[in-house]
C-alpha cells in the first residue's frame, strides 16, 4: 500500500548468516523498545517483560515516520503487539502483521541473545 | 447450477453499496460479479471528498473494506471504462476494446458535473469538483494562484468555495439566481446565508451570469459579467449535475427528456436484463442528486436480483444540511411552502444571524419543511417530525422559536419505532434498538453493526440519544471496563490502587488484571500513579507504562520529531526569557509559534536534541510545560489591576499562583485554569476547567468548562472567595475529579454524567457531604509538596539520559527526516514532497 519511498527495499535473498551485534540486554528497559541502525535499514528492537525480544521495521507505514520503536507494548485479544505512537495502529510483534489493516504488514527480522549480547540477523524474516 | 455473469458498470458510492448489499443477500451464490470502474480507485467517499483539501489522505475516503473483493470473489477492473453496450448479444465493450458478456447488467456511472456553455470554459485552470483527480487538479493550481472562483453558489459550490478559501485563496462565488442556495433556501433565509458566507471571507456576487472567460490582466483568467468583470487564476464550475447516462442514450434504453435512465420501483430500465442505480437513474421524473436515495435504490436493486422481499423504492427524502464548517443551514422538506394551504411560522434575528422559518399543513398539526440559518440544532427532531409526520406538540411557532425558549422539541422516546433515524443509510429507531438487544452497548458497535452515522454523520447525536435511552431502558450500563486487561473502570482501579497502596504496574496487574496490559491501560495506570504518589515518571517500572510523549517529556509531532513546551505561569515573561526563548530556538532551528494557551511552542527537536535544548532552557530558569502530558497545562490571565484601567484583583499574581501551585498534576485528562481581572473576562475563563473570575471582594470560581471539540460554559461553583477559600476549593475539586473521572474524560464531560450535578458536587467540595475533603486537601498537598520538574531530574540523570537516542547502536540521528521551509520556517515534509526531496 504505502509508498516506501525511503526505506531502501532490504534484500531477499541470503538465510540468516549475519549476525549483528547491536547492544547488551540490560541497555533496554524491560516492555519498552529502542531504535537499531542495520546496514541500510531502522529496526525497532523490543524487550518484553519476560524478556522476550523482537525486532520488526522501525518505520510506521501510516505516518511515514520512523518511530515505532517509541510505541507503547501490550497485547490485543492475547496476541503481542506495539502500539505506534503516533496514530495508534498495533502491530504484531511476531508477525508484523498491522491489527487494524491486515494488508500491512512489517517485515520481522531474526533476534538473539548471545550471552548478554543482543544480536539481530540482517535479513528478514519472511511470513507467509 | 450454473452461476449468472452479473456486470457492473461504475464503482462509485452507490456501486459498492449495491455490491455489500448483494453480498449480504447471499447473491454471489447466484451470480459471477465483474465490477467495471472508470476511476484508478475503488469507490471512496465522494460526500466527504472535501476533507482530502485537509487530510490529503486518499486512503482515508476508502469506502470499499480491504480484502472485499477478494473475500467475495468479485472481479474489480480499475481504470477501465466502458464505451458501449450491445443489448442483442449481452455484451459490453470497453474503451480498450476488451469485450464482456453478461445475463445481468446494472448501470451505476453517477453523474457528471455540467460545464455551462461559456466561451473559455474550457480554458486550463477551470476545473470540475467531482474526483479526487479534479481535487488533487485544484490543488496543484492553488499553489502560487491568489484569487479563486466558483460558478454556482449551490450546496456544493459553497463547500467548493470554503476549501478554496482553506487553501489560502481569496474566495468569490459567482450564482446565477438571486440568491445562495436557491433550491433549498427561501428568499429571507438566503440573505442572512450570504451574510454569513461573507463573514467567512468570501464575496458572493448573485444575480450574475458569466458570458465569457478571457485572458486577464492581473490574474489568469478574466470572468465577463456584461459591463464588469472579475480576474481570478483558478475556476471551478459547480453548477449541477448531469446523469451519466451516454451508454444508456447509445444503446437506446429509455431516458428522460433532462437525462437519466428511466426505471421502476425495483430499479429496472427498459431492457428487464438492464437494472439502473444511483445518481444516473430516473425514477417517476426524477433524479436523486443525494446519496441516501441511492443507497435505497442499491439496496431495492439487490432484493429484485435476489428475488427477495418486493421492497421497491419508493423515493426519497432531499432534505439537507451543508456541511460547511461555520454555518449552520439547513433545509427540510417543503421548505417553500409550496403545499396547497400550507402556513409559515418564521423567526429572525438579525444580530444574532438567525432565521428559522417551519411550514405547517393546513390543519396545523404537521410539520412539512424548514428552514434553518444560523442554527441548525433543531434539524435531527424537526426532521423526525416531518418524516414520521407526528402530531406536533404544541403550537407550530414553538417550532422556531428561540432556544431555551421552549422544552426540547422531541426526545428520542417520542420517537417511532418507524421513525428514520440515519437517512445516509436507512436505518429505523426500530432497527438500532434490536441491534441494542442484539448486544450493541456504544455508538461504535451501532456504527458498525447498522451503519447508521457512517456516512454524512448528521444523525451521529440522534444515535446517541436512541442508544443511551435504550440502554437506560433496559436497565443496562454501559460497559466501562478499561480494556481487555482490566475488567474495572478507571474510578474502581484508582480506589485499589490508592487503598491497597499499589504502586508498580506488575503487581497491579497480577492483583485485578490479565495478560500484558495495552497502550490504554498503561498510561491510565501511570496516571493513577503519579496523581496517588507522584515519583518521578521515568524510573525504570514506570517507564515503559507510559506514553510516548510522557516517555520524552515532549510531544510527538507528525514526523516524530517533537515539540518543546517551556512553561510561562500566567502568561507572563521576562524579555531575558523571552531571548532566551528566541536563541535556542534560533540556534536548533526549531519552528517557532505563540500557542493558544499564552506560551511559546518550539516545535522540530528530534529526540538526540532534546537533552541539550532543555539544560539551555533550565539554565534560563525554565520549568518543563507539562503539554505533553494529562496534566496541568497553563493558566491563562490578563493584565488585571497591575495595569488594566478596569481590574479589581492582580490576576496575574493569581495566576502565577495557581499555575506553580497545580503544575506537574497528573489527571484523567488535560486541566485547563483562566484567571480574569475583572467581569469582562478577558482571559475566557469561563471556557476552562476552572474558570477564576476578579470581583468587588475576592473571587468568583467557575468549574467544567471546555473549549476544543465540545465546548461549554463553566458554571459558576462559588463567589467572592479569598485567597485561601479559593485554593482550598480548588485543591478539593481537582482531587475529587482525579478520584472519579474515567478515562480521558475532561471536568465537562465528568460533570454532565455525574448524579445529582452540580448541587451534588457543591454538598461534596462545599459542604463536605461526603466526609473527604480533609483526604482531598492533604493529597493535593502532597502533591504539591513533592513537585519535581521532570526535565531538571532528568538532566540529572546520566543513566535517563542514554533513552535520548534515536539508535542504541549508532550516535548518528534519525536521517531520513525531510523538511521545506515556508514562511521563514522549517515544517515536515508532506508525503508527496518527501519523494522528490529524498530522492534528489
Ligand atoms: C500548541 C497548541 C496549538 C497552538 O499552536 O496554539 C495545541 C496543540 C495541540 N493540542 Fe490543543 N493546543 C493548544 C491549545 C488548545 C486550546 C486553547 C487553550 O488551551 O486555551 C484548546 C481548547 C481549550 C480546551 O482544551 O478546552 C485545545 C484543545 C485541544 C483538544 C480538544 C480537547 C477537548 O476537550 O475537546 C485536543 C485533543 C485532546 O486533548 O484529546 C488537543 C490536542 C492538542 C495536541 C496535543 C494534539 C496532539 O496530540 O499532538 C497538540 C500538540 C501540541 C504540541 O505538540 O506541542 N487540543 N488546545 C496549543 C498549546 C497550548 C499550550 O500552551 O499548552
Ligand atoms: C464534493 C461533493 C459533496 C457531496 N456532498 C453530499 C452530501 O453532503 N450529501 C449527499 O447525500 N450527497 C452528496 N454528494 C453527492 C454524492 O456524492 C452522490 O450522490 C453519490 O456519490 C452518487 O453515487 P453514484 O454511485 O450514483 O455515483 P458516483 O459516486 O459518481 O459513481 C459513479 C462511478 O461510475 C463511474 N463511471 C461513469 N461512467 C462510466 C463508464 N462508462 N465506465 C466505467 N465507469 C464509469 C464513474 O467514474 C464513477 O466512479 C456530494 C458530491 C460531491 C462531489
Ligand atoms: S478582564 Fe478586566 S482587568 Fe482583565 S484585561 Fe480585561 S478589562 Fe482588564
Ligand atoms: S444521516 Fe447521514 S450518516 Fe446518518
Amino acid at each position: 500500500m504505502s509508498e516506501t519511498i525511503i526505506d531502501k527495499p532490504a534484500s531477499r535473498q541470503g538465510t540468516v548468516d549475519t549476525w549483528q551485534p547491536v547492544c547488551r540486554l540490560e541497555e533496554i528497559v524491560p516492555e519498552t523498545g529502542v531504535g537499531v541502525r542495520l546496514a541500510q535499514r531502522q529496526v525497532a528492537l523490543f524487550r518484553t517483560r519476560d524478556d522476550r525480544l523482537f525486532a520488526l521495521d522501525n518505520h510506521d507505514p501510516f505516518s511515514h515516520a520512523n518511530v515505532l520503536a517509541r510505541g507503547l507494548l501490550g497485547s490485543v485479544a492475547g496476541r503481542r503487539v506495539v502500539a505506534s505512537p503516533l496514530y495508534k495502529q498495533h502491530f504484531c510483534l511476531e508477525t508484523g502483521e498491522c491489527i487494524e489493516d491486515a494488508e500491512v504488514r512489517l517485515q520481522v527480522f531474526p533476534v538473539r541473545l548471545a550471552g548478554d549480547r543482543v544480536e539481530i540477523a540482517a535479513s528478514p524474516v519472511r511470513h507467509g | 447450477m450454473n452461476k449468472q455473469q452479473l456486470l457492473l458498470i461504475g464503482h462509485g458510492m452507490v456501486g459498492q453499496r449495491f455490491l455489500e448489499a448483494l453480498v449480504a443477500r447471499d447473491g454471489l451464490s447466484r451470480f459471477d460479479v465483474t465490477v467495471l470502474c472508470g476511476e484508478s480507485r475503488p469507490a471512496y467517499d465522494r460526500v466527504g471528498l472535501t476533507r482530502y483539501f485537509t487530510e490529503r489522505d486518499a486512503d482515508a475516503l476508502s469506502l470499499t473494506p480491504s480484502g472485499f473483493m477478494e473475500a467475495h470473489g468479485i472481479t474489480l477492473k480499475l481504470d477501465t471504462r466502458v464505451s458501449g453496450i450491445d443489448r442483442q448479444a449481452r455484451t459490453v465493450t470497453t474503451e480498450t476494446g476488451e469485450r464482456l458478456g453478461y445475463d445481468r447488467l446494472v448501470l451505476a456511472t453517477g453523474s457528471y458535473p455540467f460545464v455551462p456553455p461559456i466561451d473559455g470554459n474550457d480554458r486550463a485552470g477551470c476545473f470540475v469538483y467531482r474526483t479526487l483527480e479534479d481535487l488533487d487538479a485544484i490543488i496543484q493550481a492553488a499553489e502560487g494562484a491568489r484569487v479563486g472562483a466558483v460558478i454556482g453558489g449551490g450546496l456544493l459550490g459553497l463547500e467548493a468555495a470554503k476549501a478554496l478559501h482553506d487553501l489560502g485563496l481569496e474566495t468569490h462565488v459567482v450564482e446565477f439566481a438571486p440568491r445562495l442556495m436557491a433550491v433549498q433556501v427561501d428568499e429571507m433565509g438566503g440573505a442572512l446565508l450570504r451574510e454569513k458566507i461573507e463573514a467567512l471571507g468570501v464575496t458572493v456576487h448573485a444575480g450574475t451570469g458569466t458570458q465569457a472567460i478571457t485572458d486577464g490582466e492581473q490574474h489568469r483568467h478574466r470572468m465577463v459579467f456584461g459591463d464588469r468583470h472579475l480576474e481570478t487564476d483558478v475556476i471551478i464550475f459547480s453548477a449541477g449535475i448531469r446523469p451519466q447516462d451516454t451508454l444508456a442514450r447509445a444503446c437506446e434504453l429509455t431516458v428522460g427528456e433532462r437525462g437519466g435512465v428511466m426505471i421502476d420501483d425495483h430499479c429496472v430500465t427498459s431492457d428487464p436484463a438492464i437494472q439502473a442505480i444511483g445518481e444516473v437513474a430516473l425514477w417517476s421524473e426524477r433524479v436523486f442528486g443525494l446519496v441516501a436515495p441511492g443507497y435505497q435504490m442499491a439496496e431495492c436493486a439487490a432484493d429484485h436480483l435476489c428475488g427477495q422481499g418486493e421492497s421497491g423504492f419508493q423515493g426519497a427524502d432531499m432534505s439537507t444540511k451543508l456541511k460547511l464548517m461555520g454555518v449552520d443551514v439547513a433545509s427540510i422538506g417543503d421548505a417553500h411552502g409550496s403545499t396547497p394551504g400550507s402556513r409559515s411560522a418564521v423567526f429572525l434575528d438579525q444580530s444574532a444571524g438567525v432565521y428559522k422559518k417551519a411550514v405547517v399543513s393546513a390543519c396545523g398539526k404537521k410539520l412539512l419543511g424548514a428552514v434553518l440559518v444560523g442554527d441548525a440544532s433543531d434539524y435531527g427532531d424537526l426532521l423526525q417530525l416531518c418524516l414520521n409526520s407526528i402530531d406536533l406538540p404544541g403550537d407550530p411557532a414553538a417550532l422556531v422559536a428561540p432556544a431555551g425558549a421552549g422544552a426540547p422539541l422531541l426526545g428520542a422516546d417520542a420517537l417511532p419505532d418507524s421513525a428514520q433515524i440515519c437517512s445516509c443509510n436507512n436505518v429505523s429507531k426500530g432497527a438500532l434498538c434490536q441491534a441494542i438487544d442484539a448486544g450493541c452497548t456504544s455508538v461504535a458497535d451501532l456504527k458498525s453493526d447498522t451503519r447508521a452515522a457512517t456516512t454524512c454523520g448528521g444523525c451521529a447525536t440522534l444515535v446517541k440519544q436512541v442508544l443511551d435511552s435504550e440502554l437506560a431502558k433496559r436497565g443496562l450500563e454501559v460497559n466501562n471496563h478499561l480494556c481487555e486487561h482490566f475488567a474495572y473502570s478507571r474510578q474502581a482501579l484508582y480506589h485499589l490502587v490508592r487503598v491497597e497502596g499499589i504502586d508498580s504496574f506488575d503487581a497491579l496487574l497480577e492483583r485485578y488484571g490479565e495478560g500484558d496490559g495495552c497502550d490504554l491501560c498503561k498510561p491510565t495506570v501511570a496516571s493513577i500513579f503519579a496523581s496517588c504518589w507522584n515519583q518521578y515518571v521515568l524510573t525504570p517500572e514506570l517507564a515503559g507504562l507510559q506514553d510516548t510523549n510522557d516517555y520524552f517529556l515532549a510531544n510527538m509531532q507528525r514526523d516524530g520529531t517533537y515539540s518543546v513546551v517551556p512553561r510561562v505561569p500566567g502568561g507572563e515573561i521576562t524579555p531575558d526569557k523571552l531571548i532566551t526563548i528566541g536563541q535556542v530556538a534560533k540556534k536548533y532551528d526549531l519552528y517557532t509559534k505563540i500557542t493558544g494557551g499564552q506560551r511559546v511552542d518550539l516545535f522540530g527537536a528530534r529526540v538526540d536534541q532534546l537533552p541539550a535544548i532543555w539544560s539551555e532552557l533550565v539554565a534560563a530558569g525554565f520549568e518543563s510545560g507539562h503539554a505533553y502530558g494529562k496534566a496541568m497545562r497553563t493558566v491563562k490571565s490578563c493584565v488585571g489591576s497591575t495595569w488594566c484601567r478596569y481590574g479589581v484583583q492582580d490576576s496575574v499574581a493569581m495566576a502565577i499562583r495557581l499555575e506553580e501551585r497545580y503544575r506537574g498534576l497528573r489527571s484523567p485528562h488535560k486541566i485547563k485554569l483562566g484567571v480574569s481581572g475583572c467581569t469582562r473576562e478577558c482571559a475566557e475563563a469561563q471556557s476552562k476547567d476552572i474558570g477564576v473570575i476578579a470581583t468587588e471582594k475576592g473571587w468568583n470560581l467557575y468549574v467544567c468548562g471546555n473549549g476544543g471539540m465540545r465546548p461549554r460554559h463553566a458554571e459558576l461553583f462559588a463567589s467572592d472567595l479569598d485567597d485561601d477559600q479559593l485554593l482550598r476549593t480548588i485543591d478539593r475539586f481537582l482531587m475529587f475529579y482525579i478520584r472519579t473521572a474515567d478515562r480521558l474524560q475532561r471536568t465537562s464531560v465528568w460533570r454532565e454524567s455525574l448524579e445529582g450535578g452540580l448541587e451534588y458536587l457543591r454538598e461534596v467540595i462545599l459542604d463536605d457531604s461526603l466526609g473527604l475533603a480533609d483526604e482531598l486537601e492533604a493529597q493535593m498537598a502532597h502533591i504539591v509538596d513533592t513537585y519535581q520538574c521532570e526535565w531538571k531530574t532528568t538532566l540529572q540523570d546520566e543513566e535517563k539520559l542514554k533513552r535520548f537516542r534515536h539508535f542504541i547502536n549508532d550516535a548518528t540521528p534519525d536521517n531520513e527526516l525531510a523538511y521545506v521551509r515556508e514562511r521563514e520556517q522549517r515544517r515536515p515534509a508532506y508525503p508527496h514532497e518527501r519523494i522528490e526531496l529524498v530522492e534528489s
